[in-house]
């Protein structure tokens, strides 16, 4: 009876987690009469009576509150459909776009275009997944000139850090500005391309070296050498 | 202790390697060798499905691909491309992994599984299986559970597990049973038969295979554990 598992165990699809009604099933877990078991490849969290799975690997799912970064694929009658580096695209309409007044008939391309990049935030996702984007919103904007890198969604949080902490590190090392998405869509600008390279090279540096502890000095000397 | 040509027990497996995240650019990839024959699986999505009309809006589709490279074989050279029996094998393969799968949660979208067989032994569903399995775990994908598969077969009278080439292509009353197991919940999510076995051998012989498969299932968990060992979400 009770825990099968521990705290931040790695987990395969099927393993037991635990036995009996004491603990609730949640995200990457289902029940099975008496028992929970992991139904994803993850991290097993256990939060009080509630067990889920933080997942390690995967592409990514749209959640609503999300912001992202996108890539503008086309402009149709009544705004942008979004490409979220998921498997669905999303719908940025046009009374979400923007506060500015929008004329009958004008040229939507005038406001995003093809290949443009955006910050932009995820407002709904219905059933089917179909996702729909506002620009409403601190931080929502128009990418400008940078660069585009992708990394695994999963890795966000670490490239992040607590309260912004690695990012922000990376940032003041390398003097880049830096958008990190939940889907894995980091946009990188700074005024050297070297600097830019350096900051590139950080985030696949924390993408990569997560797993193994002292993440943050190793990023800290990292960026510190070779000035 | 009766042996076999190569020195196996009847119920002893060849030595098994197996390996998680191979291929880069794919969600999720897995190599698994079964003696002389090796699967390579990649997995690619959830994307989304073109051309359109074979979008399913209640759910996601799971499309495999298995292929034996033109060197793969025993010399013979194999010819590139879809055949007959390649195209059967596809077939078997994503009806041996759909019953573990989700599918869901990803409605208009599939879930590509390309299998290749760099080197070929007997046994070429059942590794692909195996790999397969891996690889959609690796690629994060919601599964009940696990999928494991072995051949299992009757040569001359002799229950064994994990027919070699030699084994299967011996002179006589011989059959070849693949089969694939649910280790945890033991149902059998594939089983073809080819050749001349009776009920009863049949019956131990998917007996010898259900264990086999619960020691393949041990492989398949440990390797992908091994590719995520550290993983914590602090810092």
């Amino acid at each position: 009876m009770g825990l099968l598992v521990k705290d931040k165990e790695i987990v395969t699809p099927g393993e037991d987690l635990a036995l009996g009604m004491d603990y609730l099933p949640s995200y990457g877990t289902f029940r099975e009469g008496e028992r929970i078991s992991a139904a994803k490849l993850g991290l097993v969290s256990i939060d009080g009576r509630v067990i889920r799975i933080i997942p390690l690997s995967g592409k990514y799912m749209p959640k609503t509150g999300d912001t992202i970064i996108g890539k503008v694929v086309d402009v149709t009658i009544n705004g942008w459909r979004i490409d979220i580096n998921s498997a669905y695209s999303a719908m940025l309409s046009m009374k979400d776009a923007t506060s500015e007044f929008i004329p009958r008939g004008s040229d939507l391309t005038r406001y995003f275009n093809f290949g443009d990049y955006i910050v932009t935030s995820i407002i709904n996702v219905t059933s089917q997944n179909l996702v729909d984007l506002t620009m409403k919103g601190p931080g929502l904007r128009k990418l400008g000139e940078g660069r585009i890198i992708h990394v695994n969604t999963h890795k966000v949080p670490r490239i992040i850090g607590k309260q912004g902490s690695m990012v922000t590190m990376v940032k003041d090392a390398t003097g880049c500005r830096i958008t990190v998405g939940q889907n894995g869509v980091v946009w990188i600008q700074g005024d050297q391309p070297e600097s830019e390279l350096k900051a590139v090279e950080a985030i696949l540096k924390i993408e990569n070296e997560s797993h193994i502890s002292g993440l943050t000095e190793r990023i800290k000397e990292f960026l510190e050498k070779q000035g | 202790m009766e042996k076999r040509t190569d020195g196996r027990k009847l119920e002893e497996m060849r030595p098994i390697t197996a390996k998680t995240g191979i291929v880069k650019n794919a969600d999720g990839s897995a190599m698994f060798q079964i003696g002389d024959t090796i699967a390579y699986a990649a997995v690619y999505g959830p994307r989304e499905l073109y051309p359109k009309f074979l979008q399913d809006p209640a759910r996601g589709i799971l499309r495999c691909k298995y292929n034996m490279m033109p060197f793969s074989g025993a010399g013979e050279r194999v010819r590139p491309g879809p055949s007959r029996r390649s195209t059967e094998i596809s077939l078997v393969t994503e009806k041996a992994l759909l019953p573990v799968l989700n599918l869901d949660e990803f409605p208009n979208a599939v879930i590509d599984v390309f299998i290749d067989l760099p080197q070929t032994d007997a046994g070429t569903r059942c590794a692909g299986i195996c790999a397969a399995a891996i690889a959609l775990a690796d690629a994060g994908i919601t599964m009940k559970e696990l999928v494991s598969a072995v051949s299992v077969g009757n040569v001359n009278g002799r229950i064994m597990v994990d027919l070699t080439y030699e084994e299967e292509s011996t002179e006589g009353e011989v059959a070849d049973v693949p089969v694939a197991f649910m280790p945890k919940s033991e149902q059998i999510t594939l089983l073809q038969m080819d050749g001349e076995i009776t009920r009863e051998q049949l019956i131990k012989a998917l007996e010898m295979g259900k264990k086999a498969c619960k020691e393949i299932h041990a492989i398949q968990k440990a390797t992908l554990k091994e590719k995520y060992v550290g993983e914590s979400d602090e810092e």
